[in-house]
């Protein structure tokens, strides 16, 4: 009675989550994506589903029909033959013909994926401890790109948006029409730069530059999403990537805009801040860049990150405090973030932590004191 | 020497000592196998607790139950419970037990090693679950612990992880050299190598492969070691080293593992099949040289995990073709069983049922595998739930499912009782379909783009996940019923004859149910 209950249950819960599919968009099948090596891929991904399938109906199909016709509840004796060797050499010969079919296509793609020559863009890209750098060799322009969903997304107190967890606040933008190359590393630990519809998955590792590339057709413009697919840590599932293909007039145009920022960026430094301002900034900041390891209330977490309240350092020791942003702390998860906030951001934020959640320290740190720490 | 042995072996004849004393210093195969059979029971609801806290957080998108650094823990020791606490010692538990009995032997070739190699588990697992107890918390970088993630990034409970690694290894190398020696050297007169039964054969290969690869992964976790706490660099490149040498020397490891989790799956199933066909099975000795290639070709094949990590042209394509050329002893095997039943006289009892359920969808994961092996379209599928849907495909109603047929099979041999078929039944097609509610959309949401080892995800995913998290609770609540049917078996149920199956074959029928506490004292004849 009791497993009765229980299995009617399961079988609602069942029928409920399966009606909820019907109504939501089916995703069950690998991307097409939008370039000649993802279409290819796709191509050898169902040529070896079908071939499965074929095998799959073949077997399985003798395997139901013996278990429906030789019961022994309809009277059936068994035979004794225990062996065949033409059989035993047909099941061998038959699947290497198969893997052979298989494995030819297979070859010409793997060669063509492999073929990162004449590339007309490089970018640069390196994984961190939870976030994508970009590099535009040549070009001046560089930039980090962090996860933009907010942590109140995340844990339900707010609505999540249609990009939930796969937007970013600063997208990689590559001409369409341009062979464009990656070369992929890392500053910590291994990650992984996976765009599907690119078919394009690198392995980001500390001390190895991975090369890979990317043609977007003219007339695929448009964004597309990915994510680290290689287990990097607390925050792995929490690091997207988000490239916008554009025409390559736009992107130069986009260049031009991108050192015209970075020129506005050092003027802005030399500028005079209120309290107040670096504190709303600073505020910013920290729920980007800090919360996720150090607390949203600068409580730290575990054993790995301190916390920002009562610390030693952010109550006394300014100097420090400066140097830690700047240069982070070797050996630990703690990075520099000379590259990767301005001037104006890193005043801010040290700012705003030392005046913040009970802190108050009444410290004012100005950007012209990052500008003086820097050299 | 041999007359004292042979004095103190004299008082042994009575049976099992009692009390507790007996379980700590037994030197018996059957209690030391029947030891392993539950632990490894314990480690897979433990591990299975992990993998419901896991399926609970995933139900829905956003984080709800679990902190994402949580999360990590229980994959990680998830995964490492279930290889080396549930699944390894289940084998070696299942061999304890039968390869004695199939070889006509009256114990184990080294019994002390025997007591040893299994005590050592609870306390290296035992150590390794303590971890999550700690200011620290548990090992937080996958099963797979790929460096620097596990060694300068690491939480400081890894020392106590790698020590249980060196610990469990230990176990099984011990585990390993015993069921070697014991099929050297105790079979009985006249039971040639090609006489040898697949379940016998399977585990003499296996403990070959252990032998070969647990000294690899003990040396992999010692360069940890040195690196975390000797200044070493062997995987830092800031100090010269390498992380991808890590990813090589765990894979040349990891990929042998693999079979070691399976091989004896293929012996059980083929044990299984003829004996409810009621016919002979099908190609013995292509089995045999089937098993023997694919133990070989697992030693050549261990890159196609890393076919992201950017290795050269000519590597990829070697290690993808040789990884190919795997489904073909495969496919042997499939066929073979499948020639096995053919114009048989089957019956569908739930051993029966378990083995034609490992054959259908071992085969699935076998699909899904050769769809992998496809070093382009890998790409893709690396690292998405694509690949947890195949390893669990070939590792739950693959190995766990052989080991759960296997213990039906001769639960009526150990406790001289037959098990309740009706609850037997019940308790299959209840896993049976768990388990595929539970991973076969994981293959929809891998290909549709969801990597693996994240506590959160993209909205999109968001359906087949609720499925999958349904299933794993109607297949994890299900075993609690296979261990009310075993408790059940063992103290009641219906004499069980010698034979105990109709169509049964093989020495260790020929032993009163239940078998003797020294199997065979006089060596059988074997024509």
């Amino acid at each position: 009675m009791k497993i009765r209950t229980w299995l009617s249950l399961s079988s609602i819960a069942l029928l409920l989550s399966l009606s909820s599919i019907v109504k939501a968009e089916w995703g069950v099948n690998m991307t097409e994506g939008v370039t000649e090596i993802s279409q290819s891929i796709y191509d050898l991904h169902m040529l070896i589903f079908w071939i499965c399938v074929g095998i799959g109906v073949v077997v399985f199909g003798v395997m139901f029909y013996v278990m429906f016709k030789h019961r022994k509840s309809k009277g059936a004796v068994a035979a004794q033959f225990d062996e065949s060797v033409t059989l035993e050499w047909l099941w061998t010969v038959i699947p290497t013909i198969i893997l052979i079919a298989m494995a030819v296509p297979a070859t010409k793609t793997l060669v063509e994926m492999y073929d990162a020559s004449d590339a007309q863009v490089d970018i640069k890209i390196t994984g961190y401890q939870w976030k994508w750098q970009y590099d535009y060799l040549g070009e001046d322009v560089s930039f980090f790109s962090n996860l933009s969903t907010s942590r109140d997304a995340v844990y339900n107190k707010e609505e999540k948006g249609e990009n939930y967890l796969l937007e970013v606040d600063k997208e990689v933008v590559i001409p369409t029409g341009q062979k464009v190359r990656f070369l992929i590393t890392s500053n910590d630990v291994i990650h992984a730069w996976w765009v599907p519809e690119f078919a394009v998955k690198k392995d980001a590792i500390p001390g190895y530059v991975n090369e890979s590339w990317v043609n977007v057709p003219v007339g695929q413009e448009g964004v597309y999403r990915g994510q680290c697919a290689e287990l990097c840590g607390v925050d792995h599932g929490f690091m997207p990537i988000v490239v916008r293909a554009v025409s390559q007039s736009d992107y130069a145009n986009w260049l031009d805009e991108q050192r015209a920022e970075k020129e506005a960026a050092a003027l802005a430094a030399l500028g005079d801040y209120s309290f107040d301002e670096l504190m709303t900034t600073g505020a910013e900041v920290y729920a980007g860049r800090c919360a996720a390891c150090h607390g949203q209330n600068g409580e730290g977490m575990g054993s790995m990150f301190p916390p920002m309240v009562g610390s030693d350092i952010v109550l006394n020791d300014v100097d420090k405090h400066i140097d830690i942003l700047i240069n982070g702390v070797a050996g630990s998860a703690m990075q520099s973030f000379a590259e990767q906030l301005t001037d104006v951001e890193i005043a801010a934020v040290i700012t705003y932590e030392r005046n913040a959640w009970g802190n108050d320290t009444g410290d004012i740190v100005t950007p012209r004191d990052i500008i003086d720490a820097r050299q | 020497m041999t007359t004292t042995t042979a004095a103190h072996d004299d008082h042994d004849h009575h049976g099992p000592a009692k009390g507790i004393m007996r379980w700590v210093l037994t030197t018996n195969h059957k209690d030391i196998g029947t030891m392993y059979l539950w632990f490894s029971f314990i480690m897979l609801l433990t591990g299975g607790v992990m993998a419901l806290i896991i399926r609970a957080e995933l139900f829905q998108p956003g984080m709800q139950l679990i902190e994402p650094e949580f999360f990590n823990q229980m994959t990680t020791m998830h995964g490492l419970i279930m290889v080396f606490g549930a699944i390894m010692p289940a084998f070696v538990g299942l061999a304890n037990w039968m390869v004695p009995m199939m070889v006509g032997a009256p114990d184990m070739a080294l019994p002390r090693m025997n007591n040893l190699s299994f005590w050592i588990l609870p306390f290296a697992f035992g150590m390794l679950l303590l971890t999550l107890f700690s200011e620290a918390g548990a090992p937080n970088f996958g099963w797979t612990f790929y460096a620097p993630l596990s060694t300068t990034y690491a939480p400081s409970s890894v020392t106590y992880f790698i020590f249980g690694v060196h610990l469990m290894g230990i176990s099984s190398i011990m585990g390993a050299i015993n069921i070697v020696a014991t099929i050297l050297n105790m079979r009985a007169p006249g039971m040639t190598y090609m006489k040898m039964p697949l379940f016998v054969w399977t585990w003499f290969i296996t403990a070959y492969l252990l032998i070969a690869v647990m000294p690899v992964l003990a040396g992999v976790v010692t360069m940890m070691l040195m690196d975390i706490h000797f200044g070493t660099s062997f995987f830092n490149a800031a100090g010269g080293g390498d992380p991808v040498l890590f990813q090589h020397l765990f894979w040349f490891f990891g990929h042998p593992e693999v079979y070691i989790m399976i091989l004896p799956a293929f012996g059980i199933v083929s044990h299984i099949i003829p004996t409810f066909s009621r016919k002979p099975l099908f190609g013995y000795s292509s089995m045999v040289y089937a098993t023997a290639s694919i133990a070989f070709l697992s030693f050549i094949v261990w890159a196609h995990h890393m076919f992201t990590v950017g290795l050269p042209l000519v590597t990829e394509l070697f290690f993808m073709y040789a990884t190919m050329v795997i489904a073909i002893p495969t496919g042997v095997k499939v066929f073979n069983w499948v020639s096995t039943m053919f114009q048989g006289s089957l019956t569908f009892e739930t051993p029966m049922l378990f083995a034609i359920a490992f054959v259908i969808l071992f085969t699935i994961g076998g699909f899904s595998g050769l769809m992998l092996a496809s070093a382009p379209a890998d790409f893709q599928y690396h690292d998405t739930y694509f690949v947890v849907a195949h390893f669990h495909y070939v590792l739950v109603p693959g190995a766990l499912f052989a080991i759960i047929a296997g213990v039906y099979f001769w639960l009526p041999k150990w406790c001289g009782n037959y098990y309740d078929e009706f609850l037997g039944k019940l308790h299959f097609w209840l896993s049976f379909i768990g388990v595929n509610i539970t991973f076969f959309p994981m293959h929809f949401i891998g290909l549709a783009g969801m990597p693996r080892r994240i506590p959160d995800y993209a909205l999109q995913f968001a359906d087949f996940n609720a499925v999958a998290s349904v299933g794993a609770f109607i297949f994890g609540f299900s075993q609690l019923l296979f261990l009310y049917i075993v408790i059940k078996t063992i103290r009641s149920g219906k004499q069980a004859t010698p034979e105990v199956w109709e169509g049964a074959d093989g020495l260790e029928w020929t032993l009163p149910s239940p078998a003797p506490y020294h199997s065979f004292s006089e060596p059988p004849q074997v024509k």
